[in-house]
């Protein structure tokens, strides 16, 4: 069935896309609620279907979700957020949420995965300029369909993102880049990379670059196991990265600045839609487990049907969070005037508190929703088994470790005057 | 003032460099300073000049440099 509805969903995309505004009808709801664009059906599509099928093989045997990933790729939605002008679908940071939350519904690993390849596009997109070579890798992406990994961990910086050992090494118009990463999500699939790196051999550990390794420029040799408790398909293990680039791979945006005005913002925003995803999942695995009492003692309420009415609110708490925050940044993010307010300090500790209350909701979410399901989904092989959705999502605290935004932030509230 | 800003940042802005030899403009993020760093040498300031910086000026650029320090001090002075 879903064949067949495919075609017609990317012809109504085309068609979308296409249209000027003016040609638009008042209530539209495909104008106006990203759940019902296109790109988020496409991506509800993949999540329902193949995401789905493949979720436990991918977590039981920690590999990646090829599958879903080739399926993304077919639709070309990793490119979706490349603007329409270089080729993409030019998705709002909205549509993005919402695919996350599609794919969350039933394979965390697959919506990490995307959420991550897209954070990757985001930073790309928003500190691009006019760099003809920039713009032109983006437009390639929207054929090559390449998944962009990122390398920003590194072996001695202790977990600080904004710190880099390694250095950028410039030789003529030539660049090489060795980095020894600690966690590099998806890093044995990633076809391009993106690496935080110093400057200069000479540069502070603060003073930093991204910089873009395309295929073929690059070697990942993995230096440590994956074999973790959740997010098993995600394959972040430790890699060893030996690069060469021309020079003009180096973006000219200081990292700091793509730092504070993309890379931490989006990333925490998607995190949270995937961890909204994986929290429906629970939510219907408990609304199923209780609908089946229900029916088996006709005219009563079962016992912990109230349990299940206790769970939505903070389900809505969790998606209404990152929601708010996600049309803040998109309205800061419309004008260049504003850009600035993205790297104040109140707003670094508002988006830290998305990740932290985000990471802590999904947990107890998921903890509570194996509570209701008891015995039923303790089991691995019940039809309501919670143990992968609570495995993954305790990692949501510990990727990018909450104690070390607490410290960030309990630093930051010192100087703030609000709250 | 700015012999005291250079205090301040040699004693919190853990730079990589000496705070003394500094040029006004020269960016202070790229000199070494982290994110971290910079929020001791706002609570330094504060307390040297007696002035309370407002939630919408803490921000990076407002302590790029000892230049931007500088003028953000007389700002919230005047």
């Amino acid at each position: 069935m879903f064949l067949r509805v495919l075609p017609l969903l990317r012809a109504r995309l085309i068609r979308l896309r296409t249209d000027s505004p003016k040609t638009c009808q008042p209530g539209d709801l495909t104008l106006v609620l990203p759940s019902h664009s296109p790109l988020v059906e496409l991506a509800r599509t993949v999540g329902a279907g193949t995401a789905a099928n493949f979720a436990d093989q991918v977590d039981a045997d920690a590999r990646f979700p090829h599958e879903a990933v080739t399926q993304l790729r077919a639709h070309r939605l990793l490119s979706c957020y490349v603007p329409q002008s270089l080729g993409g679908h030019g998705a709002s940071l909205n549509e993005l949420a919402f695919m996350c939350e599609e794919l969350g519904k039933h394979c965390s690993a697959t919506a990490m995965v995307f959420a991550m390849h897209q954070i990757q596009v985001a930073c790309l997109v928003h500190h691009c300029h006019d760099d003809r070579h920039l713009k032109a890798y983006l437009a390639q992406l929207t054929q090559n369909q390449h998944l962009i990994g990122s390398v920003t961990s590194e072996v001695g910086v202790g977990g600080d993102m904004r710190s880099s050992v390694c250095a950028v090494d410039v030789n003529g118009d030539e660049f090489t880049l060795n980095k020894n990463s600690t966690t590099s999500s998806y890093g044995a699939q990633a076809d391009d990379l993106l690496v935080t790196a110093r400057t200069s051999p000479t540069a502070p550990s603060s003073d930093q670059s991204l910089v873009l390794l395309a295929k073929g420029q690059f070697t990942m040799e993995q230096t440590g196991n994956w074999n973790p408790m959740g997010m098993r398909g995600t394959g972040s293990a430790p890699f060893k990265l030996t690069g060469k680039g021309l020079t003009s791979q180096i973006m000219s945006t200081p990292f700091a600045t793509i730092s504070a005005r993309t890379m931490v913002p989006v990333s925490h925003l998607l995190w949270a839609a995937t961890w909204v995803g994986n929290a429906v999942a629970s939510m219907t695995r408990v609304k199923s487990f209780i609908k089946q009492q229900a029916r088996s003692n006709p005219g009563s309420l079962p016992p912990t049907a109230l349990r299940m009415a206790e769970l939505a609110p903070s389900i809505q708490l969790l998606r209404t969070s990152y929601r708010y925050l996600l049309t803040e940044y998109e309205s800061i993010n419309a004008d260049p005037t504003r850009y600035d307010e993205l790297s104040t300090i109140g707003y670094a500790v508002r988006m830290n508190n998305l990740k932290l209350s985000g990471s802590q909701l999904i947990v107890d979410i998921a903890n509570k929703a194996l509570q209701i399901c008891g015995v039923a989904g303790y089991k691995n092989d019940s039809k309501f088994a919670m143990g992968r959705i609570l495995r993954d999502a305790h990692a949501a605290a510990l990727m990018v470790g909450n104690d070390r935004i607490l410290n960030s932030n309990a630093n930051m509230l010192m100087i703030l005057k609000g709250d | 003032m700015q012999d005291k800003i250079r205090k301040i940042l040699k004693d919190h802005g853990r730079l990589a460099v000496d705070a003394n030899s500094l040029a006004e403009t020269t960016d202070l993020y790229q000199s070494g300073m982290t994110s971290h760093a910079s929020v001791n040498v706002m609570l330094a300031l504060e307390g040297e000049f007696d002035v309370e910086f407002p939630d919408h000026m803490l921000k990076r650029s407002v302590f790029e440099s000892i230049a931007s320090i500088t003028s953000a001090i007389n700002q919230i002075k005047n």
